[in-house]
């Protein structure tokens, strides 16, 4: 460097030379939250595979709910359980959500009770879980009498709901309307239009909306501690007390019992890898057709 | 747009010739009810949340009214009930929840938008975005039984050690250091929201109009100095919009919570290592267990005091997104 140079950036040097250390650091310190924010996952995910492989074995999908401090036992009741009321549970809320998500893209757009619906349909979605297990509670517990597997998928229903319904909106919105004019310039009534040009259009968009859903209320633990309870024997009977993993695991890890700790960690690791597997589908599925 | 164009006239035609006419019209017609009655559900179900808590809490909210919300007692078995130390518990989980996450979310955002190269972002994007999506349960077990005791050992009790005769600061650190309490649920509830917030932060940062950054860096400001005084005043609405989406998700989380925050009903210190509760905890203990009447009412007015909570927390969150929208159209 020469010195006429040097002089005359003289006076900007210390703030210059601040201003590159805050930056550094500022840039450090984001390297780090990067760093915070990765660590925790992979610390999560290499525990319950450590812990959950431990405890996983054939009798895990085979047996049912064991009681404490016993030899054998498996999840299989919990696992039957959780299956059968999630499908159900995504059975229900699917078709509602999209089609109130196509009323909001199709008809109602910007008109005043389509904007209510959003707003309402983003407080459910942002609603406490456990408030919609209360109001499922109240609804249907309360009146039948009893805690049954079906108060357990409508709860879980509810939850559906909201995640659909968003994700159909916004996959239809991105439908240009000239391809929606297209199909009326040759003269097809609305549904045709709906079913045969916007929707086939933002299938798969749809299709990731679901199962996300699915994914959401798979490890949904606090709208089923009163309505599907948990049940320690093996049914398919949807009006009593059903057991399903997560609820089993929230009893299970709770508990002081060995044998009870570790299938809790079995039953983690699987709606975990579930939940992963269900997340990463509805990514490769959206991206592909994008 | 994966639909092909060619193909789709032919499969109209034949979807129009099916439903064609008059009877196109009445199909028409009774879908265009349907799907208005699939939006008329979901307001069915607000307002049948709200209805069934309000009937539900009702002998409580007769019996205590708003005194409720700043009575510590909760004592079934003289029947007195108060939701104080509850919702304490419930908004100091949060809070601390946000003094995490806020800052780290903000980094990772920056890291996100600003630093990281190109064939980075997307993995790391999907990695925070996956932290999202593992279900709380999940997170409450870790908890329980692999951070609290490392919690512990390694951060309460030297804590503990260097401020516990500190004034002020050392009343925030006395009790049993066991890695269960206030403190913990606050951390996990930390580690449960910085995706959420962190991906709102990232979308926002990434709309700011590369022109403004541009122009920024043109007259030689430092990345650092781009970020705070051009990004993050430009998407100012939409940061503190995440923030609430964020703290809206940590009032209500159940299951994180449960596990580790020692479920005591207890104000006695201002200690963040002493376990306390939470109105969710409070609810997935003792609901299901508890006696119709005034245990069971007091319950549910818990829970509409939560439902109020966070939904003043989303109309606030959506208010200021929308604000955020608005200007946006406006300058384009």
């Amino acid at each position: 460097m020469n010195a006429p140079q040097a002089r005359s950036g003289d006076y900007r040097l210390p703030m210059h030379r601040r201003r590159k250390a805050v930056n550094v650091m500022a840039l450090a310190l984001s390297l780090a939250a990067m760093a915070f924010g990765v660590f925790w996952l992979l610390w999560i995910l290499l525990e319950t595979f450590r812990l959950g492989i431990g405890g996983l074995a054939l009798a895990t999908f085979t047996e049912s709910t064991p009681p404490p401090n016993a030899d054998t036992g498996g999840l299989a009741n919990a696992i039957v359980g959780s299956l059968i009321m999630v499908s159900l549970a995504t059975l229900i809320g699917t078709p509602i959500g999209i089609l109130a998500g196509i009323y909001l893209a199709e008809y109602g757009r910007g008109g005043w009770f389509a904007q209510v619906t959003r707003f309402i349909n983003d407080i459910l979605l942002a609603a406490p879980s456990i408030v919609i297990g209360l109001f499922i509670y109240a609804v249907v517990v309360a009146q039948t009498g009893g805690f049954s597997g079906w108060a357990g998928v409508l709860a879980l229903a509810v939850i559906v709901v909201p995640v659909v319904l968003r994700t159909t909106e916004n996959m239809l919105a991105l439908i240009p309307d000239s391809l929606r004019e297209a199909a009326y310039a040759l003269g097809a009534p609305k549904v045709v239009m709906i079913k045969s040009v916007t929707l086939k259009a933002a299938r798969a968009g749809v299709v990731t909306g679901v199962l996300l859903a699915l994914a959401r209320i798979a490890g949904e633990t606090a709208p089923l501690l009163f309505t599907a309870l948990s049940n320690q024997f093996f049914t398919a009977d949807l009006s009593k007390p059903m057991a399903n993993l997560p609820v089993t695991i929230f009893k299970f890890a709770m508990s002081p019992f060995e044998n009870w700790q570790k299938l809790a960690w079995a039953g983690v690791l699987l709606i975990t890898l579930g939940v992963l597997f269900l997340n990463i589908l509805a990514r490769v599925l959206f991206r592909k057709k994008d | 747009m994966n639909i092909d164009v060619n193909s789709m006239p032919a499969s109209v035609a034949a979807a129009t010739r099916e439903v064609g006419g008059a009877r196109g019209r009445m199909v028409d017609a009774a879908f265009g009810w349907l799907v208005r009655g699939a939006a008329a559900l979901t307001l069915l179900v607000l307002l049948g949340i709200i209805v069934s808590l309000v009937f539900g809490a009702w002998p409580s909210i007769k019996t205590f009214g708003l005194k409720f919300l700043i009575t510590a007692e909760w004592d079934p078995a003289r029947e007195i009930y108060g939701g104080l130390v509850m919702i304490y518990g419930t908004l100091v989980t949060s809070l601390i929840a946000l003094v995490i996450a806020v800052p780290v979310s903000f980094g990772i955002a920056l890291f996100l938008t600003e630093l990281a190269p190109r064939w980075l972002k997307r993995p790391l994007g999907t990695a925070i975005e996956l932290l999202a999506a593992i279900p709380s349960i999940v997170y409450g077990m870790w908890g329980l039984l692999v951070f609290s005791p490392i919690l512990a050992e390694y951060v309460q009790q030297p804590l503990q050690e260097w401020f516990g005769d500190v004034p002020l600061l050392g009343a925030l650190v006395q009790g049993p250091p066991v890695g269960i309490g206030l403190l913990s649920a606050g951390i996990i509830l930390a580690i449960m929201i910085i995706p959420f917030i962190a991906s709102v932060m990232r979308d926002v940062f990434e709309v700011t109009p590369a022109l403004l950054k541009e122009s920024a860096y043109g007259v030689g400001s430092t990345t650092w100095e781009v970020v705070w005084k051009v990004v993050l005043p430009y998407t100012k609405a939409g940061v503190i919009g995440g923030v609430m989406l964020g703290l809206g998700r940590a009032l209500g989380e159940t299951m994180a919570v449960t596990f580790v925050i020692g479920n005591m009903n207890q104000l006695s210190s201002a200690s963040l290592f002493e376990p306390g509760n939470s109105i969710t905890s409070a609810l997935a203990n003792e609901f299901a267990e508890a006696a119709p009447g005034l245990h069971a009412a007091s319950l549910l007015y818990l829970g509409l005091v939560l439902f109020f909570i966070t939904f003043v927390v989303l109309a606030l969150s959506k208010l200021l997104l929308m604000r955020l929208q608005k200007a946006e159209g406006k300058r384009t």
